[in-house]
């Protein structure tokens, strides 16, 4: 394995790392926990000592707004809080979206957009699901977990698709690249030897490619579009509607599941008389959501930027890095689908157990 | 770039593998329960009635058909109390027992399962017998939900009553722990907090016989 190749490898896995660690990196720009030492878990603990507690709150709330107006006022507040803290554990598609905007390069200011629009989204769909199912067809919870089953299968099935077609376009162009590139820092050394292990063929390919490709490492670091197609979109190419149709799947992929929580809390309001408050909840659930996925997507993209950085001052390593790292984060993608797909990391309790 | 895809997989396995310890509850049961002896002293199973949270009951009767509207009877309860029982099959019942140590099967419910709506809260009254009678110096019963999607804890002043053991025998009863920071924390670190999250929070009934 060459050196630019392993430290590619490196600079993918801390850029990785980063997103899996950014739980407690997340505490510092809400400072909910100022005096927290940034030790690995520490703001997770703390998510998961808290939110239980903030849910419980909700369903006295709920009661209480029925006789005192301000009590659904507290109501709001906590809902907020709530979904902040709820969307800072896993699901709700910050992993998704924050490697969707790894792999894509995207902007801040885009991944802020595809945060909000999703949990907006998936607010929409449990109100949808409460409102059509509960309120207008009296349907059972037993139906309404059979529904939001199917809802998840097809969510997560996108996810799959959005990670593998990411996969598609920039594992190819990463391993593009990686090869000419071990076959030049080889020649030298130990190159000929490497070749008569790989038989003839194989060696022919790398002496073409070397050719072929001199002058794209060159373009490479100079930033210009070397690979076509397999090439992310130049900055140019990204402007306008065309995004947006992109993130489109991605935002339907995420926002599509409901909450279970915002379902049980949704149908919890309507047993008390009080179905507007849980809609006014679940919104307020979502704006919660939707910060903390925002603000997760945009530490990602910061990553993704200050990665982009340091490539650039790694002559020849500097696009292998920056493709491996998409190629990882779409990697990522599928791999959060599957895990949901096959149920492995969201329990699909609701309905009856 | 073996090495490389090693370190890469690694990287995506530990970031899915961390994710689901970071569950919450989204139903509360508080449970009791009566662990019940034949004549010989062996035990034959474990009653148990869950009290679910008032979110979780509401959610749970949506919809259900009622002779008097608002109020739930055992009569109007029974279809959903089948469909709990049956379902819960799959996930044992969140009930695992230990004989001096070995693992000891339950097999299905007694048919005198029964749903009953009082205060606004559903309690699921079931009785989980063991395939065989067990008679051990030590027999442990756990309940939890492995998942973390209900929060299962028995109850404070009767949790669990003895009923026809032997003399000698003694019952003790270690309660959830309370989740908190510290706890929070430790277990956000513990790779085997990841697949088995909820066992952290089990409720342990502990019987010594002589």
């Amino acid at each position: 394995m060459s050196r630019q190749s392993s430290w590619a490898a490196s600079a993918a896995v801390a850029c990785l790392l980063l997103i899996a660690a950014l739980d407690t990196a997340l505490a510092q720009p809400f400072g909910l926990h100022p005096n927290a030492a940034p030790e690995p878990g520490g703001f997770a603990g703390w998510i998961l000592s808290e939110q239980a507690k903030f849910y419980r709150m909700l369903s006295s709330l709920i009661r209480e707004s029925k006789a005192n107006g301000s009590a659904a006022y507290t109501l709001l507040g906590i809902s907020f809080i709530y979904g902040v803290f709820h969307a800072a554990g896993p699901g709700h598609g910050k992993a998704v979206i924050s490697s969707y905007l790894v792999a894509n390069d995207e902007t801040w200011r885009r991944g802020v957009i595809l945060s909000f629009a999703s949990a907006v989204l998936q607010s929409l769909t449990a109100i949808a699901i409460v409102a059509i199912a509960a309120v207008l067809l009296g349907a059972t919870a037993k139906m309404m977990g059979n529904t939001v089953r199917v809802i998840e299968m097809v969510s997560y099935a996108l996810i799959i698709l959005i990670g593998a077609r990411l996969l598609w376009v920039k594992g190819r162009s990463f391993l593009h690249l990686l090869r000419p590139q071990e076959a030049h820092t080889h020649d030298h050394r130990h190159g000929y030897r490497h070749d008569d292990d790989h038989g003839h063929a194989h060696a022919h390919a790398h002496h073409h490619h070397d050719h072929g490709h001199g002058h794209g490492h060159h373009h490479d670091e100079e930033e210009a579009p070397a690979w076509g197609h397999a090439h992310a979109p130049e900055p140019q190419a990204l402007k306008g509607p065309h995004w947006l149709k992109r993130g489109l799947a991605a935002i339907i992929a995420v926002g599509l599941r409901p909450c279970s929580g915002a379902i049980i809390v949704l149908v919890f309001a309507l047993a008390q008389g009080l179905f507007w408050i849980g809609v006014a909840s679940t919104f307020v659930m979502g704006l919660g959501t939707a910060i903390t996925v925002a603000a997760v997507a945009t530490l990602a993209v910061s990553a993704r930027g200050l990665a982009g950085k340091l490539a650039k001052s790694k002559p020849g390593a500097g696009l292998l890095i920056v493709r491996g790292l998409e190629t990882a984060a779409a990697g990522v993608i599928i791999l959060f689908g599957a895990a949901l797909l096959t149920g492995y990391m969201v329990s699909e309790l609701i309905g009856m157990f | 770039m073996t090495a490389a895809t090693r370190i890469l997989l690694a990287a995506l396995l530990s970031l899915v593998l961390v994710a689901p310890a970071a569950a919450h509850p989204h139903v509360w049961v508080t449970a009791t329960g009566e662990l019940v002896y034949a004549p010989d002293g062996s035990v034959t199973g474990i009653r148990q009635h869950w009290v679910f949270d008032d979110m979780y009951s509401a959610f749970a009767v949506q919809g259900l058909e009622t002779k008097e509207k608002g109020k739930f009877t055992r009569a109007d309860l029974a279809p959903l109390a089948k469909v709990n029982v049956e379902q819960l099959k799959e996930s044992d019942y969140f009930t695992y027992a230990t004989a001096d140590g070995a693992k000891v099967p339950f097999t299905d419910p007694l048919p005198d399962y029964s749903l009953d709506y009082k205060d606004e809260m559903l309690t699921l009254n079931f009785t989980l017998p063991f395939k065989q009678p067990v008679k051990a110096k030590d027999l442990e019963i756990e309940i939890y939900d492995p998942t973390y999607f209900i929060a299962f804890a028995l109850e404070k002043q009767t949790p669990v009553q003895l009923v026809g053991a032997p003399a000698q025998c003694r019952l003790a009863v270690e309660l959830p722990r309370e989740m908190t920071y510290a706890l929070g924390k430790q277990l956000s670190n513990n790779p085997e907090a990841a697949t088995n999250f909820g066992a952290f929070f089990a409720n342990k009934i502990m019987v010594k016989c002589p």
